[in-house]
């Protein structure tokens, strides 16, 4: 079975993030850049079904900038055995990843496609959803468990009041959760191999989609800065603020 | 969050814009590396250093390694960071592709191994003894020793350690008494004692795989006596797996000051006379052995050294920006908020100390991983041959001045931090107290500066100390071209031409026969050639940050610039001139402390 997994460059997960100064983005010059937590543990995932035996190749796809490739990279030296980038300078938003993922998925024929369940720039939340709406294909999302054979996948998922496990046919779309697993570090000599690992560059025009933005950014702004408490002196004056300052009671 | 342990930024300008790391990539040994290779291997480095190791640094010091029968137990957190380490191939790193290596430049592998010890000092030098060892079975070992115990020592399987020292004899190994005895089948039984045995035992590996000095019956007086041996803690059949218990045994272990996560034992060998033995390389030429990778370990301690120094200064100045305590001296109003005591004169001063000395520590660590690759990579024969006196010449400075002066700049990060920094709160008291194992092992500092002195400044009639002017003149011819640079090139031209003087004058001094007074001031020559060499490598740092400010004046990182360019100048104007006298007292050959006879004390 092949695996495809979709990984995302963001901000490290280290970076204290910044509005830049027009209030239309984060600062993302000269900012360290890596993948998204949430896809290392997808990448993860597909290296440890690979190792048991059940998939037998795994693709990595992402789309952005040129230096998504050395994001790629990382995957490769994690264990995938080869990669698909999709080459765009344009915004990309959820809805237009989940188009581009789509035209991959049906040119690479997976058996499975695992996302992050979102990623720690946008927090969107999305992509794995609409990409298995799009394929018209089930989907697990936030799984912290898979269970995989040729017939269908058993995945735990992690829901507001505990677990649930569900049984999905395949193909289908599997978005990861925190506990899933824990990612492998690359070891040195995994990162030469990956060297030599070969990338497909595409373009959104060569897949046919359009990626268009369709959500407009009005304005970034950084949340507003937590003010210092003050000491009430009963539980009237308590009551009353809550009433009329904060207006949550 | 930005790095706790290491100025990324400045790490890769040293590597890269200092050093030129990518150079490397023409030959033909490093021809599939590129920036982005050597890069991924710092983002991995940086990763489990801060993921893996920085948390559980002082787990491994507070519990430090204990013995409960015979068995040395070390923390699961320590298990974990060598764990993390191996499974990321860094035992074999500098290895052929197709032994499961990287081949790793020496600078990339040095400034890697760094990052670790930066963030636990201790627990990586479970492996890199491992390292050291199975490199010099990959010498002189025979096949079968390749084959049982070299390839699990790179697989980390078998952790390895080295045995030179013993409880009456350290850094004088001609006086050893440990005992090897031919027996009929080849091998030899070994009996006597081993101390300071870093990592001699513990709860990790599979097997430990002890290289021991000992003495064979018929073994010439001193140190041409001396053979090496392989001892492993259970004894390995011929197909690889594991038999009975060799007669290895732990008497104690040391309680140390720091570097406390790996064990360090008082090993008896042969108890009850059964411990098996198996020679390695010829009899009699067990020092010539181990001496092989000494340039290569020593210049490890160094970059210990800096890099424990460079994390203490990262501690420092983080905290330096957050803590806010008291008011500018020119608005003292108790109205006006309290300022980060990064704002007061005396704090800064304490931080440029410590950037001085750590960066300038890292860079003389870094030139010498440069020059070892340059060593044993470069294609011209006379660069290969030049890079080799210059790395004899200055391993015995890269091993003691960061270890010496990080201590200082440590000492200044814990005073940053007020009380707090001595406190178990933070971890500038605990660097405090690893780093200064470095100016210890590994050959002590007084060790280094007669090496120094009595030996690398007169190998081949002086060739690597001429070298060395020569360089750092044509660095400062080169920089001559900008007047704004005029004050460092002409102050360090003439402490060049002061300590060319005094080494002529100490020749001199013992061809005409005072060998001993000539060597007896050795540190201080230590101590002034290698802050000369810092201010040397102060200049290159101050050219490349000169050239690209000229170059775009506007770039985002002319603060970081400007910062290399103005430590450059606290070097120059605070801590250079601090050893015109000792170079005073070099040239005079001024015996003041050999003269001071143990009843005049």
């Amino acid at each position: 079975m092949k695996l495809l997994v979709a990984i995302k460059r963001t901000i490290d997960y280290n970076v204290k993030v910044r509005v830049n100064a027009d209030n239309t983005d984060v600062e993302l010059t000269n900012v360290k850049m890596a993948m998204n937590p949430f896809c290392e543990i997808a990448v993860e995932e597909a290296v440890r079904i690979k190792e048991s035996g059940v998939a037998d190749e795994i693709v990595v796809v992402s789309a952005g900038p040129k230096q998504t490739q050395e994001t790629l990279r990382t995957a490769l030296a994690m264990g995938a055995d080869r990669g698909i980038h999709i080459e765009t300078e344009m915004e990309l938003q959820p809805l237009g990843v989940a188009k581009i993922l789509k035209a991959v998925s049906e040119s690479e024929e997976p058996g499975l496609v695992i996302l992050g369940k979102q990623a720690i720039d946008d927090d969107s939340n999305q992509t794995g959803q609409m990409l298995a709406a799009l394929l018209d294909w089930p989907q697990a999302t936030f799984a912290s468990n898979i269970v995989l054979s040729d017939q269908g996948a058993e995945v735990t998922r992690e829901v507001d009041g505990g677990l649930e496990t569900i049984s999905i046919n395949l193909p289908a779309v599997v978005t990861t959760d925190l506990r899933l697993n824990e990612p492998r570090y690359a070891s040195l000599p995994n990162i030469m191999k990956a060297k030599k690992k070969p990338i497909e560059v595409k373009s959104p025009e060569d897949l046919d989609v359009d990626i268009k933005p369709r959500l407009i950014v009005l304005k970034v702004e950084e949340p507003a800065k937590r003010e210092s408490g003050v000491m009430v002196e009963s539980v009237a004056e308590l009551i009353s603020k809550l009433q009329n300052e904060a207006k949550v009671i | 969050m930005e790095s706790v342990i290491i100025n990324r930024r400045d790490l890769e300008f040293q590597i890269f814009e200092l050093f030129k790391a990518t150079e490397l990539c023409n030959r033909e040994r490093f021809v599939d590396h590129d920036e982005e290779s050597l890069k991924a291997a710092l983002d991995v480095t940086i990763k489990i250093a801060e993921e893996v190791l920085w948390p559980n640094a002082s787990i491994g010091d507070i519990q430090e390694p204990h013995l409960k029968n015979g068995q040395v137990y070390v923390p699961q957190a320590v298990h974990r960071g060598v764990a993390a380490i191996r499974d990321a191939g860094y035992i074999a790193a500098g290895l052929d592709y197709d032994r499961g290596g990287m081949q790793l430049p020496a600078i990339l592998l040095q400034a890697c191994l760094g990052i670790f010890k930066a963030a636990d000092a201790a627990t990586p030098g479970y492996l890199m003894l491992t390292k050291a060892a199975a490199n010099l079975l990959d010498v002189h070992g025979t096949e079968e020793q390749k084959r049982l115990y070299m390839e699990p020592m790179y697989e980390g399987r078998f952790l390895g350690t080295m045995c030179l020292s013993e409880p009456d004899v350290g850094s004088s190994l001609a006086d050893i008494k440990c005992r090897a005895e031919p027996q009929p089948n080849g091998n030899y039984l070994l009996s006597g004692n081993k101390m300071w045995i870093s990592g001699g035992d513990q709860d990790i590996s599979e097997n430990i795989i002890h290289l021991v000095l000992a003495k064979l019956p018929d073994a010439p007086p001193g140190v041409k006596g001396i053979s090496l041996f392989l001892v492993p803690k259970i004894c390995v059949n011929p197909d690889g797996s594991l038999g009975k218990a060799n007669d290895v045994s732990v008497a104690g272990l040391n309680h140390k000051m720091g570097y406390r996560a790996i064990s360090n034992c008082l090993l008896n060998f042969g108890e009850k006379n059964v411990c098996e033995g198996y020679l390695i390389g010829e009899k009699h030429g067990g020092l010539a052995c181990m001496f092989h990778m000494m340039n290569e370990a020593r210049i490890a301690v160094g970059i210990s050294g800096a890099m424990i120094g460079y994390t203490a200064y990262m501690q420092a100045l983080n905290y330096a920006k957050d803590r806010k305590q008291g008011r500018p001296i020119d608005n003292r109003n108790p109205e006006h908020p309290p300022v980060p005591i990064i704002d007061h004169p005396d704090v800064r001063r304490m931080l440029l100390k410590q950037k001085s000395f750590v960066e300038g520590a890292l860079a003389l660590c870094l030139m010498c991983a440069k020059y070892l690759d340059e060593s044993e990579t470069a294609t011209e024969k006379n660069t290969k041959y030049r890079a080799g006196l210059l790395l004899e010449i200055l391993t015995p400075i890269a091993k003691t001045w960061p270890a010496e002066f990080c201590q200082e700049s440590i000492s200044l990060a814990i005073q940053v931090h007020g009380g707090y920094g001595y406190t178990k709160d933070f971890s500038v008291e605990r660097l405090y107290r690893d780093n200064r194992l470095n100016a210890i092992h590994e050959g002590t500092s007084g060790i280094q500066a007669i090496d120094l002195l009595g030996r690398k400044v007169r190998i081949e009639e002086g060739l690597g100390f001429n070298f060395l002017m020569e360089e750092i003149t044509s660095d400062i011819e080169y920089a001559s071209s900008w007047p704004e640079l005029k004050i460092f090139t002409t102050t360090l031209m003439e402490y060049v031409s002061d300590i060319v003087k005094a080494t002529n004058n100490i020749n001199d001094v013992r061809d005409g026969g005072r060998k001993a007074d000539s060597l007896a001031n050795a540190s201080l020559y230590l101590h002034a050639l290698g802050h000369i060499v810092v201010s040397w490598l102060w200049l290159k740092q101050s050219v490349v940050a000169f050239e690209q400010i000229t170059k775009s004046p506007d770039t985002q990182d002319a603060d970081f610039y400007k910062g290399k360019i103005n430590a450059c100048k606290y070097f120059f104007l605070y801590e250079l001139p601090q050893v015109k006298p000792l170079i005073n007292l070099l040239s005079n050959i001024d015996t003041t402390c050999r003269e001071h006879g143990p009843k005049m004390f």
